[in-house]
């Protein structure tokens, strides 16, 4: 799809932005509904799919495993003193534990991922569009749009919720870490307690909504990139584009999953 | 690097004069705009089979855009465009596809996969068409022919950050002749090379056309380049053709906007 140009050429400058709003929405739908399309015709291109799996998962894990360390360290730093204010210092692994599994751990790792995945994706594909190396993919009958664009979508939308998972244990462990150095509680209370705080009503919506997030994170990043326009100078624009309406997009699904969530518990 | 450029010639192409060959390419007043921006008006072409078309142009006159709307990378506003006896516009996505194996295209600034090796770069157009040369399962001999056509068959394992403009060149036109084309377009295939290295890359051109017996469509703004390999130039001026002839005929002609092509 060739993305039109931007539409805002009147003189109200909210009223073109209004319009360029609606018609980059309307262009990133099209290119969703490209993509549905695309994924299940054959042929399937496994080998590549395989191969952005471990890209964009060892791209990340690194980062998703430090920040969820730091992140489990710091909240329980935070939390600590309000909670024994309270008398309610027991009640800090559930407290974490719920926290971290049902909101914090994916929400911070789909914006690590929303900058360094999209971001990614965007100025690699960006960079291919600008050196004409997607058009020579074109007109060698293979389809980029499938090879480049539908292995990195399903790629990131299948690795997201194990980077969710990986990060979530890292910060559980940091948390862990404080409890047994400022509370003398063992690891394996800690965490006996964390599992039995835990239910599937916490674990099943944070995971299916990291598929979600793996899903807009890849669809963004390779709609800015495939689209990139403007030479070398677009290639920036792509990949800072793709992290902001990545990121925007994370907290959008995140509020649709958690109104949805709302709705099955009240059920 | 003393590289291997001679090429057993296996096809010659036709023998008879260009105008009474077939037409690989016909191009009828083909029209496009980008915005207020009109750079194809019009413009007219029959490529001959076996025959080394030139077709010169000021930057942003609409060359690249006219190849590229021969295989379908872009969409002309109107106009005929038939290649190896097809309609482009009436054809569907397979089809297309199809057809883009028996056409070769050199982009201007090489398009080598950057993310992968010049073994995987030449398998890349195998992957999609390999049943048209008939062989089934082994690549390997077909990448190193090609490599060997352009005398690199050692930088097989490189990538290509690894190599010089030149040779990437080369490498993708190694690619774009892999699956033995009938017709190659060559957009600027000299461009932003010294005079050595672009002195390779023509005496490659005439090397694989000779080989092969291909047809060419070459995208050119240098002169030196024209002057060897044309059979037949166009000068496209305003959107439209303007000049036609050999090299020697618009060379000497007095038209100040052809004279100015020619100016050193």
């Amino acid at each position: 799809m060739a993305v039109s140009q931007k539409t805002g050429t009147g003189t109200n400058p909210m009223l073109n932005s209004l319009k360029d709003f609606f018609t980059e929405i309307g262009e990133l739908s099209y290119f969703a509904g490209r993509f549905f399309r695309e994924f299940l015709k054959p042929p399937f291109e496994s080998k590549e799919l395989l191969r952005q799996c471990y890209q964009l998962g060892n791209r990340s894990l690194v980062l998703v495993l430090v920040t969820g360390f730091i992140i489990g360290l710091v909240m329980d730093l935070q939390s600590r003193p309000t909670m024994i204010n309270f008398g309610a210092v027991s009640w800090m692994p559930n407290m974490v534990g719920i926290s971290i599994v049902r909101e914090i751990g994916p929400v911070i790792t789909a914006l690590i991922c929303a900058g360094r995945i999209a971001s990614g994706i965007g100025a690699e594909l960006g960079s291919m569009r600008v050196t004409e190396q997607i058009d020579a993919m074109e007109v060698s009958g293979t389809n980029p749009f499938k090879y480049l664009v539908v292995t990195r979508i399903v790629a990131a939308t299948l690795v997201l919720p194990l980077l969710v998972i990986f990060g979530d244990f890292v910060a559980l462990y940091g948390s862990a870490l404080v409890e047994n150095l400022k509370g003398n509680v063992s690891f394996q209370l800690y965490f006996n307690t964390i599992f039995d705080a835990l239910s599937y009503g916490d674990l099943l919506p944070a995971t299916i909504k990291s598929f979600f997030f793996g899903f807009v994170i890849g669809l963004v990043g390779c709609f800015k990139g495939y689209n990139s326009k403007k030479g070398t100078a677009g290639v920036g624009i792509a990949a800072n584009t793709a992290v902001v309406m990545a990121s925007l997009l994370v907290f959008v699904v995140d509020f649709i999953a958690v109104f949805v969530t709302d709705i099955f518990y009240d059920m | 690097m003393i590289c291997k450029m001679e090429i057993k010639e296996k096809t010659a192409a036709p023998d008879n004069p260009i105008g009474q060959r077939k037409a690989v390419i016909e191009i009828r007043d083909l029209r496009k705009t980008f915005g207020n921006n009109t750079v194809l008006n019009g413009f007219n072409m029959k490529l001959y089979e076996g025959e080394n078309l030139v077709v010169m142009g000021k930057s942003g006159s609409g060359k690249s855009v006219m190849i590229k709307c021969l295989v379908g990378l872009m969409q002309p506003d109107s106009g005929y465009l038939e290649v190896l006896g097809k309609e482009i516009k009436n054809l569907d996505r397979e089809t297309l596809d199809i057809l883009r194996a028996d056409i070769g295209f050199l982009f201007q600034g090489s398009a080598l996969y950057d993310s992968m090796t010049v073994r995987e770069n030449l398998e890349f157009p195998l992957r999609r068409h390999k049943e048209k040369l008939g062989k089934t399962t082994e690549t390997e001999p077909l990448v190193l022919e090609a490599l060997e056509n352009v005398g690199l068959a050692q930088t097989i394992d490189l990538m290509p950050e690894e190599l010089s403009g030149g040779m990437q060149r080369r490498i993708a036109l190694a690619r774009t002749i892999i699956l033995k084309p009938k017709i190659i377009l060559y957009d600027e295939p000299t461009s932003g090379l010294d005079p050595i290295t672009s002195k390779e890359i023509i005496d490659l051109m005439r090397s694989i056309q000779k080989k092969y017996g291909t047809s060419a469509l070459i995208i050119t703004h240098d002169v030196d380049c024209a002057r060897v390999v044309s059979e037949r130039m166009i000068l496209l001026v305003d959107g439209i053709n303007y000049a036609e002839g050999t090299y020697a005929e618009l060379s000497e002609s007095n038209d100040p906007n052809v004279e100015a092509f020619f100016k050193k």
